[in-house]
């Protein structure tokens, strides 16, 4: 295992640059790119759970952010609605810390309803079920204007505050601040994601990725297993959408845009699917590329350069990026200890 | 401890199974032999629970357990050791191991029944790091094996385990799943490689078209002139052989 060395340090490596970025890097606009990259890349991870670790492709998972970043802005603004039969709601503004806890609480719960509904019908079906609600929710944020302002959006978010036992509460305002916030969560998510998937519990969903019969044959519950791996994965997407709701302090049902879930998609597929640290690559990949090209390029030509990079990356590494490093760096090594044999990581 | 009583099964409008009986005895290796198409990976995956019967019945000591799904015959004590794809392949052999024992909550007594596996096939234990699907065809085989007996089942169902190896992994093969019986287990062995099987095992029984056209020990199928005519190529001395 030492000799995968370079690969195996490449998170630890990847959070310590990312972690001492901002110490050299005041360019606000920069920042802010890798802020929104950085809430888009804990999305890519948890699509990841789904599509990389069982084969399920969601293709509306933003509507699990888009819940998070309504339900986080929602809890934390307060809000008067009535509903059938003069029944009225009002719910007085809440801590920003207890809408994150409820975005991820909500959007898990959504998740669980539509894995309920669709895993009974999977592949194709379950793509078109999820598009469907993503959908449905968005017309929603839309049309229930009392609820979510419609087109209005909602505005005057406050800002992620955290009550530090001893050192009193810090408020996430300036992007630096931000900045830190979104990296701390997208190594928990890391972190979540791992160990979640060399649990007893990951090993079946990926059994039945590999093998269904041989998964089914051994006891592997699958709609159940499914089920629980898109109420994490949703749950998940819906952290990503309260940073964004906090961070950004304005949401409109442009969140739920099916392009959004498209860019998810390209980072997960070209970073490598149901690898730990493909999406994060792909994310950061993808979610800065913009950044990179806007200087050098007009507008038009930075999507056909983004849609070049992408074709190019998956005609030269159609698995994604990661597991072709990770097989050049197995690659190397076998060579050079050749008479006994390697002990391979667990995914070629 | 295992009985099937005019068992059906079909695909679609296809009959697999036309009505087949037969008996399993605790300790027993009970082969099915017959061709391609038989309705031998049927029987099994109707056993195990992946097929649901159109009618007939299964019982499993006693119990009737006829259409019960996969994970309460998996609890009861049947594990299944299918056939073609057999592990996991890009989960490493320890991973494929914990897969056998799924259903298992006793911590330790996994524990014990890695050492056991481990103890059994040192291949396996030289490489339970590695992804099961570099393995050689005959690791796997014994990956499949191995993952099967981590779940403690009183009755093993092998499909076609002699598929796609090297004569010499096939003779090891074979051996070992003896060597389950002898340890205990019930085993209910399907195989193409019908003199081997018949050889191997207490009592067989012979599919045809989906019905049980001959049943008796081993040694008596191997000396009806149908059976040497039909699956044994008519010359038993150059069949494979397996050590007695």
């Amino acid at each position: 295992m030492t000799r995968h060395l370079p690969l195996s340090h490449l998170p630890l490596a990847l959070l310590v640059v990312l972690a001492l970025l901002p110490l050299g890097l005041s360019d606000p606009y920069l920042l802010n790119a890798l802020i929104q990259t950085g809430i888009f890349t804990i999305g890519a991870m948890s699509l990841n759970l789904l599509l990389g670790y069982t084969g399920q492709l969601s293709l509306g998972h933003i509507a699990f952010f888009g819940i998070g970043a309504y339900a986080s802005a929602l809890t934390a603004l307060g809000f008067d609605v009535e509903l059938l039969f003069g029944w009225r709601v009002v719910h007085e503004p809440w801590p920003p810390l207890a809408g994150f806890v409820l975005a991820v609480l909500i959007a898990g719960a959504t998740g669980y309803l539509v894995g309920r509904l669709s895993f009974r019908v999977r592949g194709a079906y379950f793509v078109i079920v999820t598009i469907s609600f993503a959908e449905v929710v968005r017309l929603v944020a839309l049309n229930w204007v009392e609820l979510t302002q419609g087109p209005l959006a909602l505005t005057g978010i406050p800002a992620m505050r955290l009550g530090l036992p001893g050192l009193g509460e810090m408020i996430f305002r300036t992007k630096v601040q931000n900045y830190y916030l979104v990296l701390a969560v997208a190594a928990l998510s890391y972190l979540v994601v791992a160990r979640f998937t060399r649990s007893r519990f990951g090993r079946a969903m990926r059994g039945l990725k590999e093998n269904e019969a041989l998964a089914l044959s051994v006891g592997v519950n699958a709609t159940r297993t499914l089920t629980i791996a898109a109420t994490a994965s949703a749950a998940m997407a819906g952290a990503a959408g309260s940073l964004y709701a906090h961070y950004f302090r304005i949401v409109d049902p442009d969140v739920f845009l099916f392009s959004t879930t498209v860019t998810m998609v390209i980072m997960v597929v070209s970073g490598g699917k149901g690898t730990l640290i493909g999406p994060v690559v792909g994310g950061l990949i993808f979610g800065l590329l913009p950044v990179a090209l806007r200087p050098v390029l007009a507008p038009e030509a930075q999507w056909i350069v983004y849609g070049a990079v992408l074709i190019l990356i998956l005609f030269l590494m159609p698995r994604g990026i990661v597991p072709k490093l990770e097989a050049l760096a197995a690659r190397r090594p076998r060579a050079a200890a050749a008479q006994k044999p390697v002990e391979a990581e667990s995914r070629p | 401890m295992l009985e099937i009583r005019d068992l059906v099964c079909a695909y679609g409008q296809v009959a697999a199974l036309k009505g087949i009986s037969l008996q399993v005895g605790a300790g027993q290796l009970v082969a099915l032999v017959g061709a391609n198409g038989a309705g031998k990976s049927t029987t099994l995956r109707a056993i195990s629970g992946l097929v649901k019967p159109r009618s007939g019945s299964i019982l499993f000591e006693g119990r009737d357990v006829t259409g019960a799904d996969p994970r309460r015959m998996l609890g009861l004590g049947i594990a299944h050791c299918p056939e073609g794809r057999r592990v996991f392949p890009h989960m490493s052999v320890a991973e494929n191991l914990a897969m056998g024992a799924y259903l298992r909550h006793d911590a330790a007594g996994v524990r014990q029944d890695y050492a056991r596996v481990y103890a059994d096939f040192p291949r396996l234990a030289e490489r339970r790091a590695q992804a099961a699907g570099t393995l050689s065809g005959g690791e796997q085989q014994m990956l499949a094996i191995g993952r099967a007996l981590m779940s403690r089942p009183k009755l093993v169902l092998f499909d076609e385990p002699s598929l796609g190896l090297a004569p010499n992994i096939v003779e090891q093969v074979l051996s070992i799943i003896r060597a389950i019986r002898d340890g205990g287990a019930t085993v209910l062995l399907v195989e193409q490689n019908a003199y081997a099987a018949l050889e191997l095992c207490d009592h067989a029984y012979l599919l045809e078209a989906g019905r049980i056209v001959m049943s008796g020990p081993g040694a008596e199928l191997i000396a009806d002139p149908h059976v040497r005519a039909a699956y044994l190529g008519g010359e038993v001395e150059t069949a494979h052989r397996i050590r007695a």
